[in-house]
């Protein structure tokens, strides 16, 4: 179960990014966060957010049409 | 706000001034500022329009823009250039862009732009072309600073990527 769970479903790029840049800045290291989105193209962005920021992304789910993401704050 | 820990800088120069051209420079400002890279933002001629207080007058162009095609009753609609002189057109247009941009989901100019100032961009507007409008800073966002090209010309040396929009 994630700390927080943040709700981007119907946004489009880059905003799912930038809400989950400022949900994860709330949080505590080793503190986690679960995206739901429904922009296709949050798949390779959210890797290239975590590889960049340095934060562990636990888990990658399509589960048709919505996207999940557990995203570890690190 | 970056917290630093990839070190990676980004300037982008902004020429820009119109509704559609706003989008990538804020776009990727914000985003590369999510990313934790330090971004400075230079905003010259027709781009420091998008630095004023009040930017719901941005408009997009329908003239000599083959590649605008709007949805609409099913089909797309472009614009012959002979019909970009018919005054109001532009308006228009800029308003079905509105119109989209919300329907789908993307943010708006002001959002993206809140944003980079919430996120620490650095925003520097070009006091030459400032001089040249006979705008006054008092039009612009209070986080704006004044610089010229040797302010650019420091930021851009010491980055990783510099973009010309």
């Amino acid at each position: 179960m994630a700390t927080q769970t943040l709700d981007t479903k119907g946004m489009n790029c880059p905003l799912p990014i930038l809400k989950t840049k400022k949900a994860i800045k709330g949080l505590n290291a080793g503190e986690t966060l679960e995206v739901l989105s429904t922009d296709p193209g949050s798949v390779k962005d959210m890797e290239a957010f975590c590889k960049s920021t340095g934060n562990k992304l636990l888990d990658s789910k399509d589960n048709g049409g919505v996207y999940t993401y557990i995203i570890e704050k690190s | 706000m970056s917290d630093g820990s990839n070190n990676k800088k980004m300037s982008i120069i902004v020429t820009k001034g119109t509704l559609d051209w706003a989008y990538p420079p804020f776009i990727l400002a914000s985003t590369a500022a999510s990313l934790d890279v330090d971004v400075t933002m230079f905003f010259t001629f027709y781009g420091l329009q998008l630095l004023k207080k009040d930017v719901s007058h941005l408009q997009i162009s329908t003239l000599g823009n083959p590649g605008m095609e709007m949805p609409m009753m099913g089909m797309h609609m472009t614009m012959p250039n002979i019909v970009s002189m018919i005054p109001g057109v532009d308006a228009m247009a800029s308003s079905m862009m509105k119109n989209l941009i919300k329907k789908k989901g993307v943010a708006s100019i002001e959002e993206l732009r809140d944003i980079c100032v919430e996120s620490d961009v650095k925003i520097i507007g070009c006091q030459m072309t400032l001089d040249l409008f006979e705008w006054t800073p008092d039009i612009m966002i209070p986080e704006m600073q004044l610089g010229g090209a040797a302010t650019y010309m420091g930021k851009a040396l010491e980055s990783d990527i510099n973009l010309f929009i």
